[in-house]
C-alpha cells in the first residue's frame, strides 16, 4: 500500500493543479483565460497554483503580444506529462 | 476512495470540456432538417415539374431553372446554417461557455476543409454538366466533413458522418433519386439525431 502512494505526485494532489494539467494534457496550449473559465477559479488562486507547478518544471509559459495585449499561454512539458501519466496510473491501482 | 473516484471523473470531465466544442444543440439538428425538407420540397417542384409521379424521372434543368435551383440552395444553407448557429449560441450562453474560443475554432477548420473541397467540386461539376452527380457528392462530402470534425466535438456526430457518406454512395448508383436520397439525408436524419441529442445530452 505505502508503495502505491509513493507514486502519486504531491504536485497533483490540489484539484486545480490537477485540473489544469487535465486540459493542458489533450490541448497544444491553453491561454489563461480560457483555464480560468474551465475551472471557474479567481486570477490569484489559478496565477499561484501554475506558478507552482511552472516551479517543478510540469508546464511552459509563453507570453506574446496579440494587438498589444499580453496573451499568456501554457502547456505541459514532457516531465509534466510523464508525471501526470504516472499519477493517473497510481490512482488506479489505488482503486483496483 | 472516494476522492480519487472524484478526481478521475473530473479529469475525464475537464479534458472534454477544454478539446471537444460540447455545445452543440440538439434543436440546431432539427431546424437545419426541416430547412432541408422545405428546400428539397421548392427544389423537387422546379425540376420535376410536368412529369408523372412514379418512377424514375429526369431532372429538367433549363437556365432559367438552375438560377433558381442555386437560389433556393443558398437560401437554404444561409437559413439551415443561421438557425444553428442561434441554437448552439443559446447552449453555450445557458452553459456560461464563451462560444468562439480554440475548440469552436479547431472544429469549424476541420469541418471546413472537406467542405469547402466539396462544394468546389460540385460547382466545377455542375458547370461542365454533371447535374446528377451534385446530390450524391453533398451527402459524401458533408460525411466526410462531420467524420473530419467528430474529434474535437459530440462522439455521435461521427456515426452521423459515416451515415451521411453511406447514403451519399447507395445516392450516386441510383442517380435518379438524387434528391430523394438527399432529403433522407440533410432532412430526415439531421431532424432524427436532433432529437436524440437534444435528448440524450439536454433532458
Amino acid at each position: 500500500m505505502k508503495h502505491i502512494l509513493d507514486n502519486l505526485d504531491k504536485a497533483f494532489e490540489n484539484r486545480v493543479r490537477l485540473g489544469i494539467m487535465s486540459a493542458l494534457m489533450v490541448n497544444d496550449s491553453v491561454e489563461f483565460k480560457s483555464l480560468k473559465h474551465l475551472l471557474k477559479v479567481t486570477d490569484g488562486n489559478l496565477a499561484s497554483h501554475l506558478k507552482a507547478l511552472e516551479k517543478v518544471n510540469y508546464i511552459a509559459v509563453t507570453k506574446e503580444f496579440l494587438d498589444r495585449k499580453p496573451n499568456t499561454k501554457y502547456s505541459a512539458t514532457d516531465s509534466g506529462r510523464k508525471a501526470f501519466k504516472k499519477h493517473i496510473e497510481a490512482i488506479e491501482n489505488l482503486l483496483k | 476512495m472516494e476522492q480519487y473516484i472524484e478526481d478521475l471523473k473530473e479529469i475525464k470531465d475537464i479534458m472534454n470540456r477544454s478539446s471537444r466544442f460540447i455545445s452543440l444543440s440538439g434543436w440546431s439538428g432539427v431546424s437545419a432538417g426541416v430547412t432541408a425538407l422545405v428546400g428539397a420540397y421548392f427544389a423537387y417542384q422546379t425540376v420535376y415539374t410536368n412529369q408523372n409521379y412514379l418512377g424514375y424521372r429526369q431532372a429538367q434543368l433549363s437556365p432559367e431553372n438552375l438560377v433558381w435551383l442555386i437560389g433556393i440552395a443558398i437560401t437554404t444553407l444561409i437559413i439551415a446554417i443561421g438557425s444553428g448557429v442561434f441554437f448552439t449560441t443559446q447552449v453555450s450562453k445557458k452553459n456560461n461557455q464563451p462560444l468562439w474560443d480554440s475548440q469552436t475554432k479547431r472544429l469549424l477548420i476541420n469541418l471546413s476543409i472537406p467542405l469547402i473541397t466539396g462544394g468546389m467540386a460540385c460547382l466545377i461539376l455542375l458547370s461542365k454538366g454533371f447535374v446528377g452527380i451534385i446530390a450524391p457528392l453533398t451527402l459524401v462530402f458533408y460525411g466526410l466533413a462531420l467524420v473530419n470534425a467528430s474529434k474535437y466535438t459530440l462522439q455521435e456526430i461521427r456515426s452521423l458522418g459515416i451515415t451521411e457518406i453511406i447514403l451519399g454512395l447507395i445516392a450516386m448508383h441510383f442517380i435518379g433519386f438524387g434528391l430523394l436520397f438527399w432529403s433522407i439525408g440533410f432532412g430526415l436524419l439531421h431532424i432524427g439525431y436532433g432529437i436524440f441529442m437534444q435528448i440524450k445530452y439536454r433532458p
